[in-house]
């Protein structure tokens, strides 16, 4: 199943997704990791559907980064020290 | 033991050897010629050596049944292990080689923020990557052969392979037109041996996920 590239204006909104959660996760692009294999950790890590990972994925690649979980602090640093597992390139936000 | 076994080779021609992974049951599948399987054992030796430290020569829990474990060295060790806890434990910087920074990233803009993070997560981050590339190197024989994963062991081979293609891609100085500058990279340079390798994991890698995806 593929999905039609982002559109360029999302990416204003991405940070503010989920509005409640003051804290985020951002994964940064990085020119080794393969876009596969981001989708599939993003698949692996949080769950999300295949298009979802895909389009967070193409955020990274194109935007430079993505937010790609949001809530708690505890929780956005397990996400980071998970993602930093699959060698993703992953920061912590206070998203204020 | 449920990784790998070697068959004979008759039946196996070149295009086996360069096809990289397939699905089997809940893992993956590959075979590996003798000097592909030195090459990765080797790479990833390496990067397990540098995340891993000192930690590296205890002996591996459950992995490596075969590998001796030498009892007179416990109290030494005991020593050593503590050191290295403390070192680890009060080690709140991000790394200065650049290939450990990328494998060891800093989680916040904010040092302090990211020497907290750092002094609770780094540790559990280093002992994941070495388990990791341990289950490669006990999964694949040295003088290679047919490697059959599980699903647990399929996403070891995942994250190591990663790895080394991420401690690979600070070393060549990989960026974003690093097909460009491979185009025009001449024989001279130093890191021209290394490019067909870093390729040929990047290849087998996607070989890799394709068999794990859904």
């Amino acid at each position: 199943m593929s999905v039609a590239p982002a559109e360029v204006e999302r990416s204003e909104t991405s940070e503010q997704a989920v509005p409640d959660m003051p804290w985020v996760t951002i994964v940064w692009n990085d020119p080794v990791n393969l876009m596969s294999y981001v989708t599939y950790v993003f698949q692996t890590v949080f769950g999300y559907a295949k298009p979802k990972a895909h389009k967070l994925m193409l955020d990274v690649h194109h935007k430079g980064k993505a937010v790609v979980s949001s809530g708690g602090r505890e929780a956005m640093e397990r996400d980071a020290e998970t993602l930093h597992g699959y060698g993703l390139w992953a920061t912590i936000s206070h998203d204020s | 033991m449920t990784g790998a076994e070697q068959e004979p080779d008759e039946a196996t021609g070149l295009e086996e050897l360069m096809a990289g992974f397939r699905r089997s049951g809940r893992g993956a599948t590959a075979r590996f010629g003798a000097a592909q399987a030195a090459i990765i054992r080797d790479l990833v030796g390496q990067v397990a050596e540098l995340v891993g430290g000192d930690t590296l020569d205890e002996g591996p829990p459950d992995d490596h049944p075969g590998e001796p474990k030498e009892g007179l060295d416990d109290d030494l060790a005991s020593a050593d292990d503590l050191a290295a806890m403390v070192g680890l434990t009060e080690n709140a910087e991000l790394p200065s080689d650049p290939v450990l920074a990328r494998l060891l990233p800093d989680a916040y803009e904010d040092p302090e923020a990211s020497g907290e993070f750092r002094r609770y997560t780094e540790q559990g981050l280093r002992s994941g990557k070495v388990a990791a590339a341990r289950t490669v190197l006990a999964t694949l024989p040295p003088k290679g052969g047919r490697v059959r994963l599980s699903g647990p062991e399929a996403q070891a081979w995942l994250r190591a392979l990663n790895d080394v293609r991420l401690a690979l891609g600070v070393r060549l100085e990989v960026t974003d037109d690093f097909d460009d500058q491979v185009a025009h990279m001449g024989p001279a340079d130093p890191r021209a041996p290394y490019v067909g390798v870093y390729q040929w994991l990047a290849y087998l890698q996607e070989t890799l996920v394709r068999a794990l995806s859904r």
